[in-house]
């Protein structure tokens, strides 16, 4: 049984954020990569999933549990952790308490917490500033270690590379490698160099539909295929 | 906008009230009944242009009765000092149009750019500060008292319109025509003008750009429209509507105080008015008001009988005041508000409407 | 350079201090200007108790509340018919009955903001989440009935409140002669302020509701309720303001039903001058609130509210989003 599957899910918000028809299975570990043009309904797959935006139709299957119409905060307890493209910072908080708040008990597992701290040194230097002292990147990276200070199923990231260094991003592959050892992401991404190299399955989604699936290794090697599904040149 | 049955339904209402406006003189011959149509004709401009601000552009603003009150008391102040003539009428209305605009100007565009919601807060507070003021500059206003003055000489009571053979004054279907006939049809006539040009206002360009606001404001700002400036306009517009329709009422009342032009309550009766009749619609205002002016004798006299049958119970003769209308009209409120937030003209205009 | 230096002496906060310092040397009498700063450093807590509620509940939820001030008035008749029927232990000599009678109104008034801020946010505001235009009239209309309510069951002339024995008085110090009851009103706001400030900075509901009121979604993406947050946030506004009201009231001495409406245009202006959402913002704003009317109301008495206006319209223009809101 797949860890998440979307049947023929329908969202529409405002004029925008519409999907028309989206399937896909993730099956459990690893990197599931969905990508697709911008504005194609990528970050409304996320968001409806998480029922911040609520499907009107399809149903959405977490474990075997449809959990379309549950309550945003509920899907959360299950295990399902979000990473928004905006980050989701509390910039009025400091490192530490936007740590504290995404654990479940209001302290931390200390080997977890030492290990995330090593994949992220910078959250160790500035943890009782304010979040909103922090650089893009160092964001990112908080927004990620609160998706995983405690263990998850699933993590749902919204585009984690957008409008960061090189140097950020390489070490941002690394530090996401290391996570799906032990957890199932999914993952929403432009950056194709970088989801090729994290990817093991993925998904096309185009105005609304899904258009393909598969492995991401098949879809590396078809250039034609690249071609046709993300318009690159 | 199609025709429909609940849209004509609506306009033939309105139609029918202002025909019955335009003759109630005649039809109802007392006094008391004249001072009701009057109100009537003077809140149909109020509530429609607080109408243009909340149901055209969806913000709330608590200074609505300031800007009446300007308009009033601008043209009161004039009469006093410079004695009843036309001349002191037309001078008082622009200076509080002119005050009343500023004003506007102002607030709007220190409050509007801010944040839609800081806007009703703002306006509460200028509006509550604009009350004080009247009541303090007691040298200008007359304070808690008001002015009393007198009206341009065609509409004293004694000035006589039309002559019979014998040289008093005529009758026709027995109603005199002397200057309380003359203040009558000038507040008819500037009423129904005020209404007219605000009724063009909504179907003009303008008035597409702000439905386009009020839909999407996200949107209508990326197709390049000034929001900001737009609002502003509108503020500043129904401002002016409300100050020159105050001036009318202050000619007609002959007394100008903080109770008839300027205090909460009447801020409270446009809302009530406007909310019953259906926001956004203009002809929903006319109707409201109609409603409303109607229903506040109607319910006053209902719950005197109420509490005079049940003055042995404790407390519910209190709820029954007649002094205690208030309560029951924002009871109603909120349930109107909950279950027809369009109002009566809106909702009869949707039901007719191709879905 | 400058603005360095005020950044870290504390930046906006010392405006209160500013205006304490510019009224110094317009009153020129060190003993009135004592007095009056001690009247407008109460006045500024009491209105503290009051606008906190309305601060935090916009800044967690967008809610605008205009039928707050109900909870103040109401408060403020409540606790005075208390007082009013323990008037015996009022001017009992035993300090311990005169504190018995003042707990009780207290806790009269409290608990009436609690059940009334229970209902309040249930039955009135849960159906308009997110829509602006019918929470405004909606909470209008509240407000209303509220005013005709107290007008019902009070009447509509001024209620004197009794104050107890201990807190009657002032202390006399060389030529400055200062209050009790200004000095204890202080001290309740400054107490309620302290447990707020603990509340939000060390307690995990605290963090919760800083984080609400940055990003409401995210919070409950991290597994939380916000509306049970947003309910606890409401039911404790009301009951401040249903102490601020009792403590109004001590301070007034002479009630009537327009209180409500009064204090409502004041609260208004606090939350706008101090950024909404914030309980430093709102303590920020009510402390210069209190200052200004009293040093104005002694300077220039008919200027008293006007002068309130000017300063709100001069920080809008300064900061829109107030001095010091919360971060969004």
């Amino acid at each position: 049984m797949s860890l998440l599957s979307l049947t023929n899910m329908q969202t529409q918000i405002g004029e925008y954020h519409v999907l028309h028809d989206v399937s896909f299975d993730v099956s459990e570990g690893g990197v599931f990569v969905l990508l697709g043009r911008n504005g194609a309904g990528k970050t409304t797959t996320l968001r409806s999933i998480m029922n911040m935006w609520t499907p009107s139709k399809g149903s959405v299957k977490f474990r075997g549990k449809d959990i379309s119409q549950m309550h945003t905060s509920d899907i959360a307890r299950m295990g399902v952790a979000f990473v928004p493209e905006d980050m989701g910072i509390f910039g009025g908080l400091t490192v530490e308490e936007n740590l504290v708040l995404a654990t479940a008990s209001g302290s931390f597992d200390p080997q977890r917490l030492e290990r995330i701290l090593e994949l992220f040194p910078a959250l160790k230097i500035f943890w009782n500033k304010q979040a909103m002292k922090l650089s893009g990147g160092q964001k990112q990276m908080l927004s990620v270690a609160r998706a995983i200070i405690e263990p998850r199923d699933l993590i749902l990231i919204d585009e984690p590379t957008k409008g960061l260094a090189p140097a950020i991003i390489s070490g941002m592959r690394d530090a996401f490698a290391e996570i799906a050892q032990n957890t199932t992401i999914l993952l929403v991404e432009q950056n194709l160099p970088f989801a090729l190299s994290l990817g093991r399955d993925m998904a096309v989604i185009d105005d609304g539909h899904v258009v393909h699936t598969g492995s991401m290794k098949a879809f590396a090697e078809d250039n034609e295929l690249q071609n046709t599904l993300l318009g690159l040149a | 906008m199609e025709k429909t049955n609940g849209n004509l339904l609506v306009k033939g209402t309105v139609f029918l009230v202002w025909a019955i406006l335009l003759f109630a003189p005649f039809l109802f011959q007392d006094v008391r009944s004249t001072e009701v149509a009057a109100r009537i004709l003077v809140f149909i401009v109020l509530v429609s242009s607080y109408d243009l601000l909340i149901g055209y552009t969806g913000i709330v603003s608590f200074a609505h009765t300031m800007f009446f009150g300007l308009g009033a008391y601008g043209t009161a102040i004039a009469l006093k000092t410079m004695g009843p003539s036309w001349s002191a009428v037309i001078l008082g209305a622009l200076i509080g149009l002119g005050i009343s605009l500023v004003i506007a100007l102002a607030v709007g565009l220190l409050s509007l750019r801010v944040k839609a919601i800081f806007f009703a807060m703002i306006t509460l507070a200028v509006a509550s500060v604009a009350l004080v003021m009247a009541s303090q500059l007691s040298g200008l206003t007359g304070g808690e008292d008001g002015i009393t003055y007198r009206p341009p000489s065609i509409f004293k009571p004694a000035a006589k319109l039309l002559t019979d053979e014998n040289g008093k004054v005529l009758r026709i279907f027995g109603v005199k025509m002397n200057g309380k006939i003359a203040a009558y049809y000038f507040v008819f006539f500037s009423s129904l003008i005020l209404f007219c040009v605000m009724l063009r206002l909504v179907v003009s360009p303008i008035g597409s750009v702000l439905k386009a606001i009020r839909e999407n404001e996200a949107r209508a700002e990326a197709i390049g429209y000034r929001v900001v400036a737009y609002r502003t306009l509108v503020f500043c517009a129904a401002a002016a509507f409300a100050s020159l329709i105050g001036s009318v009422y202050a000619v007609w009342l002959k007394y100008t105080g903080p109770d008839t032009v300027l205090s909460f309550a009447i801020m409270i009766d446009i809302l009530l008015m406007v909310v019953i009749g259906g926001m956004g619609t203009m002809w929903g205002a006319v109707i409201g008001v109609v409603m409303m002016t109607l229903a506040q004798y109607y319910l006053r006299d209902l719950m005197g009988v109420v509490a005079d049958a049940t003055h042995n119970l404790p407390i519910v003769p209190e709820l029954f005041d007649p002094d205690r209308w208030l309560l029951w009209l924002g009871l109603c409120f909120i349930l109107l508000v909950y279950f027809f937030p369009t109002g009566i003209a809106g909702r009869l205009m949707a039901k007719g409407e191709p879905a | 350079m400058i603005s360095k230096r005020i950044e870290q002496l504390g930046g906006v906060f010392l405006l209160p201090v500013a205006i304490a310092a510019l009224a110094f040397v317009l009153i020129g009498a060190p003993a009135s200007w004592v007095t009056l700063t001690i009247a407008g450093l109460s006045m500024g807590m009491m209105i503290f108790l009051m606008a906190s509620g309305l601060s935090l509940v916009f800044g967690l939820m967008d809610v605008l509340n205009f039928g707050h001030s109900a909870f103040v008035s109401f408060g403020a008749f409540i606790a005075a018919s208390v007082l009013t029927w323990s008037a015996g232990w009022l001017t009992s000599d035993s300090i311990a009955l005169n504190v018995l009678a003042l707990m009780l109104a207290i806790m009269a008034a409290i608990s009436f903001g609690l059940l009334a801020g229970w209902f309040f946010e249930v039955v009135i505001i849960k159906p308009v989440y997110h829509d602006h235009l019918r929470q405004i009239l909606i909470t209008m209309g509240a407000l209303i009935i509220s005013e005709q309510l107290i007008l019902a069951i009070w009447g509509g002339t001024p209620l004197s409140v009794p104050r107890p024995e201990f807190l009657e008085g002032a202390v006399i110090w060389g030529d400055v002669s200062i209050e009790i009851y200004r000095v204890f009103a202080f001290l309740v706001g400054a107490v309620i302020y302290a447990g707020l400030y603990f509340l939000f900075k060390r307690t995990r509901i605290g963090l919760l509701i800083r984080a609400g009121v940055e990003n409401r979604e995210m919070v409950e993406a991290l597994g939380y309720r916000i509306n049970r947050l947003f309910l606890g946030v409401f039911v404790l506004g009301s009951a401040l303001a249903a102490l601020g009201g009792t403590m109004w009231a001590g301070y007034e001495t002479l009630i009537s039903p327009a209180l409500g409406s009064e204090m409502m245009i004041v609260v208004f202006i606090v939350v706008i001058i101090g950024g909404l959402g914030s309980i430093e913002g709102t303590l920020l704003g009510a402390l210069i609130v209190g200052l200004m009317g009293n040093y104005v109301g002694y300077l220039a008495p008919k200027l008293a509210l006007a002068s309130n206006m000017l300063i709100m319209m001069a920080i809008l223009m300064w900061r829109p989003s107030g001095l010091k809101p919360a971060v969004k």
